[in-house]
């Protein structure tokens, strides 16, 4: 200590001590600013934002605008989140073929890696709903009777009682919902596609999405366990009676033909 | 069956047969036929036929006792939550589908049996049952009608007016007693097709999560049912007043909203409508989040939800009535009133 306090006046001690405190500052901000570890994760990920950025200007920017604005032909995609473009593209919803009602659910054309880049690219365009992961969306464990409740309130007025869907107005309608996987059916909870209102976290918490996506693949589906047989595509009293009307009915009055009909004769010999 | 015997009949043999018939149909073209002649079945004609008839009856019978055996079997050996697959029903229960085919069968043997018997080894000669017509002879009605006026003229209906007159007005007096009864059946509706649980103060419930609805929840595009708070899902009422007091929650940009008094009667967008089809009462709640439009699944009622529900197709002769909301000291969503007029149906005395 003596030493250093007998050179506190040596005419390098400004440039020392300056020295040090510029590598103290320095290195007190390389340990402590964020910066590092983002850097690490952002090239990855801005690799994943740049690659999407070129599938949609190839793919979706005629009609959603080169930046996600939107144009008359297609809406705006910022702040939907990347939960609805794994949705929407994931089901093959988009890119849409043609203008109509409803874009229907057809072929996927894109790999899971490219919708994933596509879906990082518009998740950078504003916040929106993010894509759950698959602890979030397995049924394994939810509540089924819980989610039949909250199914038959939130969901069968358009959905049918056991997903089977229905029409709506001009020609649009709420699909099926066999055979579509856990995750989009969390995301089309998540973020209301087309005509179909959102069910956000804040009304309807994470669990209960389990609940209800549990109860779903319960009663629908070819493996759903049917006690009754013929479900007649569950569709309900209408397809039910008509099935008794027609067949029950006509069979009833085939048999009581048949019954009143002459009897077989012996052939003239 | 019949398909064999209609050429039969063209043949010649069969028209030499029927000769006096063919003679009268030239003396007069309209005479009446007569019955086709009977003609046998095998089984009357040759024993070995039916007594094969007499097997086939019996082996119904045999298997229908058989189904019954396997009902009983069936009930015993299978579990009631056994579900097996089973071209084409799919996953079904093995219980029921075993119960039902073999009750199905044994019942339907003993019909097919019994069916098969009657026309196969009963007699089956045609009998005619002649008409007779069904009027009385004319003694009879002379009778009758005598006896009618006899009876007119002893009673002095006609002359003693005071009797008559009382007859009439008791007549006429005892059907009351029947509609004061009536009456009686159940207590009259007084109010409660115009009063909902709704009122000042009360907030509105999350029917998902039973929690209190904060503005902040619900977004653009969403859609919630709400209920009033006090309601729980266990109360004995609870069917009764739900269904009167169901809420629809949805939130629109404000500039979106074309409806003046929808706007004022919203909190920052939020609006809050009944969800009971003014048309017959179905829950209604098909919102189609793009166009804001509310279809009722029973007959194509369609509310426009941005403009104060409006009907714009379907029978509903009434808008869906809107609650008033706002917002209470501890940031939920409240009602700031009932429905200003009766949610449902419309009835005889609604005005």
């Amino acid at each position: 200590m003596k030493k250093l306090s007998a050179r506190r006046r040596h005419p390098l001690a400004a440039v020392v001590v300056l020295l040090l405190a510029l590598a103290a500052t320095g290195g007190l901000y390389a340990a402590f600013a964020p910066a590092s570890k983002a850097q690490a994760d952002d090239t990855a990920q801005s690799l994943a934002i740049d690659e999407g950025k070129k599938l949609y200007s190839v793919g979706c920017a005629s009609c959603h605008g080169t930046g996600g604005q939107g144009t008359t032909d297609g809406p705006q995609l910022v702040g939907v989140g990347s939960a609805a473009v794994d949705f929407q593209v994931g089901t093959g919803r988009m890119p849409a073929q043609q203008p109509g009602a409803q874009v229907p659910k057809k072929k996927v054309i894109y790999s899971q890696a490219e919708i994933d880049q596509l879906a990082a690219y518009v998740a950078s365009l504003g916040a929106g709903p993010v894509v759950p992961t698959k602890s979030q969306v397995s049924p394994e464990g939810a509540d089924i009777a819980k989610g039949g409740d909250l199914f038959r309130t939130n969901c069968a007025q358009c959905h049918n009682f056991t997903g089977k869907g229905g029409a709506l107005t001009n020609g649009k309608y709420a699909p099926d919902l066999d055979g579509v996987s856990p995750k989009h059916i969390y995301e089309a909870m998540l973020t209301g596609p087309q005509s179909m209102p959102s069910f956000p976290d804040s009304t309807m918490p994470e669990k209960q999405k389990r609940d209800i996506i549990a109860y779903v693949k319960t009663v629908n589906g070819s493996e759903a366990e049917s006690p009754g047989g013929l479900s007649l595509g569950g569709l309900g009293p209408v397809s039910e009676g008509l099935f008794g009307w027609i067949f029950g009915l006509g069979g009833l009055i085939a048999v009581a033909i048949w019954v009143a009909a002459h009897t077989a004769k012996a052939k003239k010999s | 069956m019949s398909s064999q015997e209609i050429p039969e009949e063209n043949l010649p043999e069969e028209q030499g047969a029927a000769h006096d018939a063919v003679d009268k149909a030239h003396a007069d073209p309209f005479a009446d036929p007569g019955l086709p002649a009977h003609r046998p079945r095998i089984q009357d004609l040759d024993e070995r036929a039916a007594k094969r008839s007499e097997r086939t009856v019996a082996t119904m019978f045999l298997l229908s006792m058989l189904a019954t055996v396997g009902f009983i079997a069936s009930y015993v050996i299978f579990p009631v939550d056994k579900i097996v697959f089973i071209f084409p029903f799919g996953h079904v229960s093995a219980l029921n589908f075993s119960l039902g085919l073999t009750l199905g069968l044994a019942l339907f043997l003993i019909g097919a049996g019994a069916v098969h018997w009657a026309r196969t080894l009963m007699s089956d000669v045609e009998v005619a049952d002649e008409r007779h017509p069904i009027e009385a002879t004319p003694e009879v009605k002379a009778k009758v009608l005598a006896d009618f006026a006899d009876g007119a003229r002893e009673s002095a209906l006609g002359r003693r007016k005071l009797i008559r007159n009382t007859m009439f007005g008791a007549l006429a007096l005892v059907p009351l007693s029947g509609v004061v009864l009536l009456r009686d059946l159940g207590p009259l509706p007084e109010k409660k097709l115009r009063k909902t649980l709704w009122a000042k103060g009360k907030q509105l419930v999350n029917m998902n999560t039973m929690e209190p609805l904060r503005p902040e929840d619900v977004v653009v595009g969403s859609l919630t049912f709400a209920m009033p708070e006090g309601l729980e899902e266990h109360d004995e009422d609870f069917q009764t007043q739900i269904a009167k007091a169901a809420l629809m929650i949805i939130r629109i940009e404000p500039d979106d909203i074309k409806d003046k008094r929808e706007r004022e009667w919203a909190h920052e967008g939020i609006v809050a409508f009944s969800k009971i089809c003014t048309h017959v009462g179905c829950p209604i709640s098909l919102y189609e989040q793009q166009t804001h439009h509310v279809l009722c699944p029973c007959h194509q009622s369609t509310f426009d939800l941005s403009d104060g529900a409006r009907v714009i197709f379907g029978p509903a002769g009434h808008p869906l009535p809107q609650l008033r909301i706002g917002v209470n000291s501890e940031g939920n969503l409240e009602a700031l009133g009932d429905f200003e007029e009766p949610v449902g149906p419309a009835f005889w005395e609604r005005g």
